[in-house]
């Protein structure tokens, strides 16, 4: 039997920052995945999807990476449950355009599709409907765990919570998923009815988020971050709930569960460091604003519109030249609203320029002992990396920690260990959970070396 | 890892008592606190070097090593990779020695050569493989212009830097595929112990604008940094000087 191929390889997070060499195994089947972990070496192995985390979370320098986007099976489709059973490889695009037609849709997705559903649990990613529906982790039924000692255990939250918990946020440190089984959500159709509307400044969008939020199943604000004085904090505010068929305008009716959405270009690899700066950024967010309509209810939107602008260009983050950028988000918790404001006028005088600036009420989190999303608000912004970065962050990391916040780390790529182990409390209950399962740490990453995780 | 804004976790100090090693290590380390491994000889000056760190709150480790004896080198990086993945190894220790003994009396010249050559390429040929396997990293080496255009005045300590120099450069390109970052930094006159009751050079600097320029490099991937700046086009002068005029010169 041959073996998968082996690359050596540098890999990067989306970000493409911090780059290190690894040993990147193209798995095509759970054989080669066995293999890798058996023949992992001192510096260990690590799955990788899609490489859509921002830092450093999927990358093991000088050890094995096992890229699983070759594991991309969707095995079986219960319509009548919506249980999905599918290989860890497969996209969540993937998982769209399959389970569509059936009247399903993905039950959280993220700002991309572009993810596997194994870093969708690793990662225990979150989307527009967090303050409803909860993360990934909770819409998972059950998924077969490879262990470091070659055995594969199937997890359900019934059967190993305490596995199954420590390995959704876990960042691959627990295992390799292999399979899992995603509940989908019946829909009516493959749009959405979306209500529009412009926030003056970031205390009128709190103020509308509390009033009327959980009336909405998807919320999310964009969020003017170049903006000073007044007008600091003006956000677009995009909420709506899956179109029912009768919602549709004639034209769309014949084919409710129509979905195309492809990439229309590729970002070239020429862009110059700076090109997005403060000048150009502040020209994009003013243009953006205007353009919204003050109000508008009930518009029909695709998938793509609503959820995914960006999926339209492949490679959009080579935008941000060779130094590359990275991606700040954090929560606070409801009651530290002027912890959020403190933020947001910190990162806006700094001039922090960020054109996807994003602000999101969470609801409940899940028992992910190692799971982002806590009741509270989440603000994400992309930054292109410059000289000064690193100090303002870790003023922000203070600001987070001090209000009982926390940093996401499929984002992270820049955090320190100690602030990160205060930010998540039941750090060590985790720690335990792994070291029953994987004592000698044969799972790594960069990411867990920098953070000792 | 040097993470997404340019902070290091840890530095491996070689020559721990350097003064410009030191101001690297320190600018390396911003305002965060770091891991510092600090290599050198046993005295007293490299104790209080890692007490001062330790009350600026980092954490700091001691290896003991003699640049002149090749007996002491083999485990410094053993002991300095010990506790997780070193983001940068700085060679940066060096010996002026008395340039006129260094080539009249042959203990004084393999001395210079020793310490000077030998070891950092020794030291640095064992760093380079430990910064593969873990596969990320930086060496920060400083060489020095002296390396450039041999002088009368000091050709014993500029040989043996140009020495170090080539192969610094030359490994630099060897782990190229690795990932693996060398930085070549040739300060000019630097004001510090080791040039203490010399004359100050034209365009001397101080250890901080060495470390500031070595630091900005390795963050922007620059490979070879002159400090200060203008004094590699002073430096490409004097190497196209013909030899009757450069002897004639007051340097």
């Amino acid at each position: 039997m041959s073996r998968a191929p082996v690359l050596r390889r540098s890999l990067t997070g989306w970000g493409r920052t911090s780059p290190s060499m690894a040993n990147l195994v193209l798995a095509s089947g759970e054989v080669d995945v066995r293999l890798a972990v058996r023949d992992a070496g001192t510096r260990g192995v690590l799955a990788r999807g899609l490489g859509r985390s921002y830092g450093d979370s999927a990358q093991n320098g000088g050890g094995t990476v096992v890229d699983m986007s070759g594991l991309a099976r969707i095995l079986s489709v219960d319509t009548t449950t919506g249980h999905v059973v599918t290989e860890a490889g497969v996209s969540l695009d993937t998982l769209v355009r399959v389970l569509l037609p059936l009247g399903l849709l993905v039950p959280v997705l993220p700002g991309t599709r572009q993810v596997t559903v194994g870093g969708a649990i690793a990662a225990d990613i979150h989307g527009k409907n967090h303050h409803v529906k909860g993360s990934f982790g909770n819409h998972v039924a059950a998924m077969d765990l490879l262990l470091a000692d070659g055995s594969v255990r199937t997890l359900t939250p019934q059967g190993a919570p305490e596995l199954f918990w420590a390995t959704v946020g876990g960042m691959g440190l627990t295992g390799i998923i292999l399979r899992a089984t995603v509940v989908a959500t019946p829909v009516d159709s493959a749009y959405f009815v979306v209500d529009t509307e412009r926030t003056r400044d970031l205390d009128d969008l709190m103020a509308r988020l509390q009033a009327d939020d959980d009336e909405y199943d998807y919320s999310v604000a964009w969020i003017d971050l170049v903006a000073r004085g007044a007008a600091m904090g003006r956000s677009v505010l995009t909420r709506g709930w899956s179109a029912r068929a009768d919602q549709l305008p004639q034209r769309l009716r014949g084919q409710p569960y129509h979905f195309a959405s492809r990439s229309l270009f590729t970002a070239p690899n020429i862009f110059p460091s700076g090109l997005l700066n403060k000048v150009t950024i502040a020209a994009f967010n003013e243009a953006y604003y205007r353009k919204t309509p003050r109000e508008q209810r009930g518009a029909i939107q695709s998938i793509g519109q609503f959820f995914h602008p960006l999926d339209v260009a492949k490679h959009w983050n080579r935008i941000y030249g060779q130094r590359g950028f990275l991606q700040y988000q954090f929560v606070v918790p409801f009651g530290a609203e002027d912890a959020m404001r403190r933020a947001v006028e910190r990162l806006s005088t700094a001039g922090a320029a960020s054109f996807l600036a994003v602000l999101k009420r969470f609801g409940p989190g899940n028992p992910g002992l190692l799971s982002f999303p806590t009741p509270g608000w989440t603000l994400a912004l992309d930054i292109p990396v410059a000289p000064g970065l690193g100090r303002l962050l870790d003023e922000l990391d203070d600001l987070v920690l001090s209000a009982g916040g926390r940093l996401y780390l499929a984002k992270d790529s820049r955090a320190q260990a100690e602030t990160l182990h205060q930010m998540y409390p039941r750090i060590d209950e985790w720690r335990t959970v792994r070291d029953q399962v994987d004592p000698a740490q044969v799972f790594s990453s960069d990411q867990a070396r920098r953070l000792f995780l | 890892m040097i993470d997404a804004v340019g902070d290091v976790q840890k530095v491996l100090l070689l020559g721990g008592t350097s003064e410009i090693g030191m101001a690297l290590l320190r600018r390396l380390a911003g305002e965060r606190r770091i891991t510092a491994v600090l290599a050198g000889r046993p005295t007293p000056g490299l104790d209080d070097a890692a007490g001062a760190l330790r009350s600026e709150g980092h954490q700091v480790e001691v290896v003991h090593f003699d640049a002149e004896d090749g007996g002491t080198w083999a485990p410094v990086m053993g002991k300095g990779f010990a506790s997780g993945d070193v983001d940068v190894v700085v060679v940066a220790f060096g010996l002026l020695g008395d340039a006129e003994r260094a080539w009249q009396e042959p203990d004084v010249a393999a001395r210079l050569a020793t310490v000077n050559y030998t070891a950092p390429v020794t030291m640095g040929v064992d760093a380079a493989g430990r910064l593969r396997a873990q596969g990320h990293g930086a060496l920060i080496v400083l060489s020095s212009v002296a390396g450039e255009r041999p002088r009368r005045t000091n050709f014993a300590y500029g040989s043996a830097k140009a020495g170090l120099d080539a192969f610094f450069t030359g490994l630099r390109e060897a782990l190229r595929p690795d990932g693996i970052r060398v930085v070549v930094v040739r300060p000019g006159f630097v004001r510090t112990k080791m040039t203490a009751g010399l004359d100050a050079a034209p365009l001397a600097v101080d250890a901080g604008q060495v470390a500031e320029a070595s630091v900005s490099a390795l963050l922007s991937g620059k490979e070879t940094v002159w400090v200060p700046a203008p004094m590699r086009y002073v430096m490409s002068v004097l190497r196209h000087l013909p030899a009757t005029v450069f002897r004639r010169l007051p340097i």
